[in-house]
């Protein structure tokens, strides 16, 4: 699920085996962000679809994507991920898994999991899926159903952790955490081992969208995160060769800014329900952009000449003090759809950057924000968004 | 916060030596992305890029041969110092084992 995606391009990047970066200039991604829907049984208040969701009949048919998955091989993707909204919403998934598996494609699938069955599982396994990612918003049911907006979503969650392994497929457990549930952080480590998840990944939420919308809500105070950075670091320590925990810490108590998807347009592309191509899951956030389709053009075309695409790439497009910065090529001037949600454009430096003219007012407001005790969330919907009630 | 160590229900990762008999498991693919005319190592959300003497030893990682089998082999054909060889395989399988990306039995399978 989208609303689980760590905001940075960690998972896309080209790894050798002693972990070092290789750049591949603008060339075709190796990974792919396959939004089948964004319909979804939850109603996470951080979800980073965009907050104008796409109905069910403007979603991309089963011939459509079919064609697509088939492009995505030709032209050098290697890897798949199906994700939403939730994407055992689609009728049609296995098919999709399975035509992936056809025609090469290394497949996750991303999911809240509340959708599955034991069967749903095994005939994706069977299909030739190659790894399951499942969200979690808790260590225990009351919080975590209540994040969700969804009754017993946590115990079958759960169900469907074990059934991952049962089926011998790789488990990778997503945390999003924020002031609300980072408490139980402990609990969900050792969660994750007695799943026997391969790998956990321990995700602050990112502030655009939805989560924008309920930042007062789930803003972290900075006691909180620093504490929770010695925990990850500790687990990480004694959870060596057991499990990989990575890492996102919320960039607005960063002094440097993340380097977002590794850069615009540089090493990852998400396709929208709709067939749009974006640089980034959240990139609708950025009015004033329009993306092109996979109904108009060849994903090769869009990649290599879509405006939207072009816009932000390399770093002739940057204002001070990201134009003569010596870390432009690091972090690539930081988030652009945080540079929006933030600034009102999306070209400015990301205020999480210290040398962003913003930076200390934003930092000022988030701690404000964190120190408030207004904890009700506005539940993500179709319709502008649902508030709690008790 | 609490500092006790949750029971690891996880068999640890395998300790790789000469007589270990490396398999990949079935979500770790030896690939050659015909796109970019190299060798990739296709793994749950990460794409690694191993170096042509990994590729030489993962193209001989097949769940029969022990780890000595595939030095002499690669010594052989590379006419080059098997226990070097073997130093380099071993740190290696070992990496690639740590991050649960390969299985090992201690003993050949029966035949």
């Amino acid at each position: 699920m989208p609303e689980d995606r760590p905001h940075d391009g960690d998972d896309f990047q080209l790894v050798t085996r002693t972990g070092d970066l290789e750049r591949t200039q603008y060339g075709i991604p190796l990974a792919v962000l396959a939004e089948l829907t964004h319909r979804c049984p939850l109603q996470c208040p951080y979800c980073s679809n965009p907050l104008e969701l796409e109905a069910a009949s403007g979603e991309l048919t089963t011939a459509e994507w079919l064609h697509v998955i088939d492009e995505l091989a030709e032209i050098g993707v290697l890897q798949i991920h199906f994700s939403g909204g939730e994407p055992t919403v689609r009728k049609d998934l296995v098919a999709l898994v399975a035509r992936a598996t056809e025609v090469g494609l290394y497949s996750n699938l991303i999911t809240s999991a509340v959708m599955l069955t034991r069967d749903k599982l095994a005939a994706l396994a069977d299909a030739g899926l190659n790894h399951v990612q499942i969200s979690f918003q808790g260590a225990e049911p009351v919080v975590a159903d209540r994040v969700g907006g969804f009754r017993n979503g946590h115990a079958k969650k759960l169900a469907a952790a074990r059934w991952t392994r049962e089926l011998d497929l790789p488990l990778t457990i997503n945390a999003v955490m924020h002031r609300q549930n980072l408490h139980q952080l402990p609990d969900i480590i050792d969660m994750a081992v007695a799943l026997d998840a391969d790998r956990l990944e321990v995700a602050n939420v990112q502030y655009y969208g939805w989560a924008l919308k309920n930042r007062q809500a789930l803003m972290p105070t900075v006691a909180q995160l620093e504490q929770t950075t010695r925990l990850v670091t500790a687990a990480q320590q004694r959870l060596n060769a057991v499990l990989v925990i990575d890492y996102v810490i919320p960039d607005y108590y960063a002094s440097r800014p993340k380097q977002c998807m590794g850069g615009w347009g540089r090493q990852f592309f998400n396709i929208s329900p709709a067939g749009k191509v974006l640089p980034c899951h959240a990139a609708e956030t950025i009015t004033g952009l329009s993306f092109e389709s996979v109904r108009d053009h060849s994903l090769d075309w869009i990649w290599n000449h879509s405006a939207a695409f072009n816009r932000y790439r390399g770093t002739d497009w940057m204002p001070e003090p990201c134009l003569s910065c010596a870390h432009k090529e690091e972090d690539f001037g930081g988030c652009r759809c945080q540079a929006f949600a933030l600034t009102g454009d999306a070209g400015n430096t990301d205020p999480a950057c210290a040398l962003s003219p913003m930076h200390g007012r934003i930092f000022a407001l988030a701690e404000t924000e964190s120190g408030a005790d207004r904890n009700a969330f506005l539940y993500r919907n179709f319709s502008g968004g649902l508030p709690e009630t008790d | 916060m609490q500092a006790e160590t949750p029971p690891a229900v996880r068999a640890p990762r395998p300790r790789i030596t000469a007589q270990s008999v490396p398999r990949l498991p079935r979500h770790v693919k030896l690939h050659h992305d015909k796109t970019r005319d190299r060798w990739v190592i296709l793994v749950p959300e990460r794409v690694l890029l191993p170096d042509d003497t990994a590729v030489a030893v993962l193209q001989r990682v097949d769940g029969a041969r022990r780890v000595c089998d595939i030095v002499d082999d690669l010594a052989r054909v590379y006419n080059a110092d098997p226990a070097l060889i073997l130093k380099d395989s071993i740190a290696l399988l070992q990496d690639l084992a740590d991050k649960a990306f390969l299985l090992a039995a201690t003993e050949p399978p029966d035949a």
